[in-house]
């Protein structure tokens, strides 16, 4: 974890690398979001400040999009395909299951901070669902077997 | 010796990765020298990960293959368990018309040598000689119409932004494919990138627009990594340069950013929200300049046309839907995959001799086209024409060309149930029919549920307002799922009244 004035150093970093874009704030974002794992809320005046934009903008756009996090997620982020093409494939059975193994529901982070359990609507996978990533990595045709591979 | 393994998302997803790997160790335990190249996917995802070797007649497939298949690729190929014979020759790919598609799966995705020697930059050498009235002309000809979803004609908008005033003007590539059942955006970005580069760079000359963006989705991170490599080796090679540059821009998770003021929106840093039409994107659209924003598919079919002329494009399709469409068929299917050909096949060969039914073996009992704001056709509509109008007149859309086939085990309130409820998790929240209605939607769903039938007039009547208030198709498009599952499924709206007493 670093300190706030280190967070604070990459955040002005990440700032200064993305000023010259036209419309910089989702890079930036995203940005920051790889580098922490999260948006930490220390990041929004600055953010604000770096853009001329108020904080309640900043806070409104970060709050907008399903991918940015307020807070660090689990060791793992397992995201399960909801949509209609995966669901004929039995996907709600498959997040039934998976769901009861880990003990969570969605958006919500095993106690011992192992794994954060997500819903996605299509990972383009439609072909061969249910679908499914695991910490960025494409599982196609997946079943609760997945959860060995978030084990540790 | 020369292996294909392709490095589509769907083939990765199936362990394409690790058949490299175990290709490469069991090349250098014998001591043979491989060449593994990652190629895009053919489309038959049924065979993926589909492994070619190049032998003297051809290419050989191979699928679906696994990790211990390996050794025999160095063995007599044609004693393979795997072995499918040459490629070119299955009659998935032989019943194909591949015009946008013809390089995907066939050369390296990232070799602009390669896509030359395979046509490619013909059309944008042929643009470069005319004026920006006769590229815009040449589209408009053609016929092609937005394959995102609208079916609007491309020329059209076009000419539109190229006879607007304004110093700077913008091409912008709508990738954020959110529908479920489609990914030919997907598969042609991560197969032949430097396709959807011509298309934007002539898009660029017609309408002296000097700068475009490519918003991808953050849910395909394999697309993403291949076109920022085709714009650094389109920039390093003379491609992309002073007359006409890109950049790839990353979404993060809002499916209503397909929505094209949306993605303008979220393009410029803000909220995700849906604008008013008008002004035109074409005339105040990103920063408020003129804009071209179009699907994918809509601008790599562009090179085709320039190089090989609008009347050849033109020839192929149906009525007012003319060339080709990459039908995306999935779901529960027997043959899923990408399957591009001209319009114009009924809904019942698509699904059934082309689809093969369903993979579970049980009968099909509902297929929703276009994507999660398209409608359910049940297969007594299995005689419908794929085309923009004959899909209208039958109160569905084609969309973006996906198909999701269901067998007979769906429950047509729970998928109308669905509808409302992810158009409730996805709202812009800008108009109150789409950002209340959804959820009011998913309440008088659940009444129909518990039984109380009382609630299908009402469930009528909300989406009818939510079609004619909604300021984009998300929520007035939503209602297409739904009445379509109450009109051709009844039985399942009732059923749980009668479950209930």
């Amino acid at each position: 974890m670093l300190d706030s004035a280190d967070q604070s150093d990459r955040i002005a970093e990440i700032l200064e690398a993305h000023l010259g874009l036209e419309g910089p704030l989702l890079p930036i974002l995203h940005a920051i979001q790889e580098a922490f794992g999260y948006v930490p809320d220390s990041a929004v005046p600055q953010i604000a400040a770096a853009l001329t934009l108020s904080k309640a903008e900043v806070h409104g756009v970060i709050s907008f999009y399903h991918d940015f996090r307020a807070k660090p997620a689990g060791r793992h982020v397992l995201k399960l395909c909801r949509a209609e093409s995966c669901q004929t494939m039995g996907a709600d059975a498959v997040a039934d299951r998976i769901k009861r193994a880990l003990g969570i529901d969605w958006h919500e982070t095993t106690a011992d901070g192992r794994v954060t359990l997500e819903p996605v609507f299509c990972l383009g996978l439609c072909a061969c669902g249910p679908a499914a990533m695991v910490d960025g990595r494409l599982v196609g045709r997946c079943d609760e077997g997945i959860v060995a591979e978030v084990a540790q | 010796m020369k292996i294909y393994v392709p490095l589509d998302s769907a083939a990765v997803a199936l362990g394409a990765d690790k058949l490299v790997s175990a290709i490469q160790a069991e090349g250098a335990r014998r001591g043979v020298t491989v060449d593994v190249v990652r190629n895009g996917s053919r489309g038959m995802i049924w065979l993926e990960p589909l492994v070619e070797v190049v032998g003297s007649e051809g290419r050989l497939g191979f699928g679906p293959m696994t990790v211990a298949d390996v050794p025999g690729l160095f063995g007599d190929l044609f004693a393979h368990p795997k072995a499918l014979g040459l490629v070119e020759e299955l009659p998935w790919m032989k019943g194909q018309t591949r015009l946008t598609f013809a390089r995907v799966g066939v050369i390296d995705p990232l070799s602009l040598e390669e896509y030359r020697a395979h046509g490619g930059l013909a059309g944008l050498e042929r643009a470069k000689g005319m004026t920006k009235a006769e590229i815009v002309a040449e589209v408009t000809e053609s016929g092609l119409r937005g394959r995102g979803g609208a079916g609007f004609p491309t020329g059209i908008k076009w000419k539109t932004v190229s006879e607007a005033p304004g110093e700077q003007k913008y091409i912008v590539c709508n990738a954020d494919e959110g529908d479920s059942a489609t990914f030919a955006d997907r598969m042609l970005m991560e197969g032949d990138p430097f396709t959807l580069i011509e298309g934007m760079a002539i898009a660029g000359l017609a309408c002296g627009a000097t700068k475009g963006y490519v918003y991808i989705r953050s849910e395909y991170p394999v697309a993403i990594r291949v076109m920022e490599a085709a714009v650094r080796i389109g920039r390093e090679a003379g491609v992309l340069g002073p007359v006409f540059d890109m950049e790839i821009r990353t979404g993060a998770g809002a499916y209503v950013c397909g929505e094209e003021t949306s993605l303008l929106n979220s393009l410029e840093g803000k909220r995700g929200v849906v604008r008013a039409k008008p002004p035109l994107p074409a005339l105040q659209g990103f920063l408020g300049r003129p804009t071209v924003v179009n699907n994918v598919i809509s601008l790599a079919s562009v090179p085709v046309i320039m190089a090989r002329g609008a009347a050849y494009y033109k020839d192929f399709g149906l009525g007012r839907s003319r060339g080709t469409i990459p039908l995306q068929i999935a779901g529960n299917v027997k043959h899923g995959g990408l399957y591009e050909v001209a319009f114009g096949l009924t809904l019942g060969q698509i699904v059934n001799e082309i689809g093969g039914g369903t993979a579970t073996g049980r009968p099909v009992k509902a297929v929703q086209v276009g994507g999660p704001l398209g409608a359910w056709f049940p297969v007594s509509l299995f005689d419908t024409p794929f085309g923009y109008e004959e899909f209208a007149g039958k109160d569905g859309l084609i969309g973006h060309a996906g198909l999701t086939i269901a067998d007979d085990t769906v429950d047509m309130l729970a998928m109308a149930r669905f509808a409302m409820e992810f158009c409730a998790i996805e709202s812009c929240g800008k108009c109150t029919p789409c950002r209340i209605g959804s959820t009011r939607g998913v309440e008088t769903l659940d009444r129909l549920a518990r039984g109380d039938t009382s609630a299908i007039p009402l469930i009528t009547d909300l989406c009818n307002t939510m079609k004619a208030g909604s300021l984009c198709a998300l929520g007035g498009f939503t209602p297409y799922p739904v009445l379509s599952a109450l009109t051709h499924f009844p039985d399942d709206f009732v059923h749980a009244k009668e479950a209930a007493e």
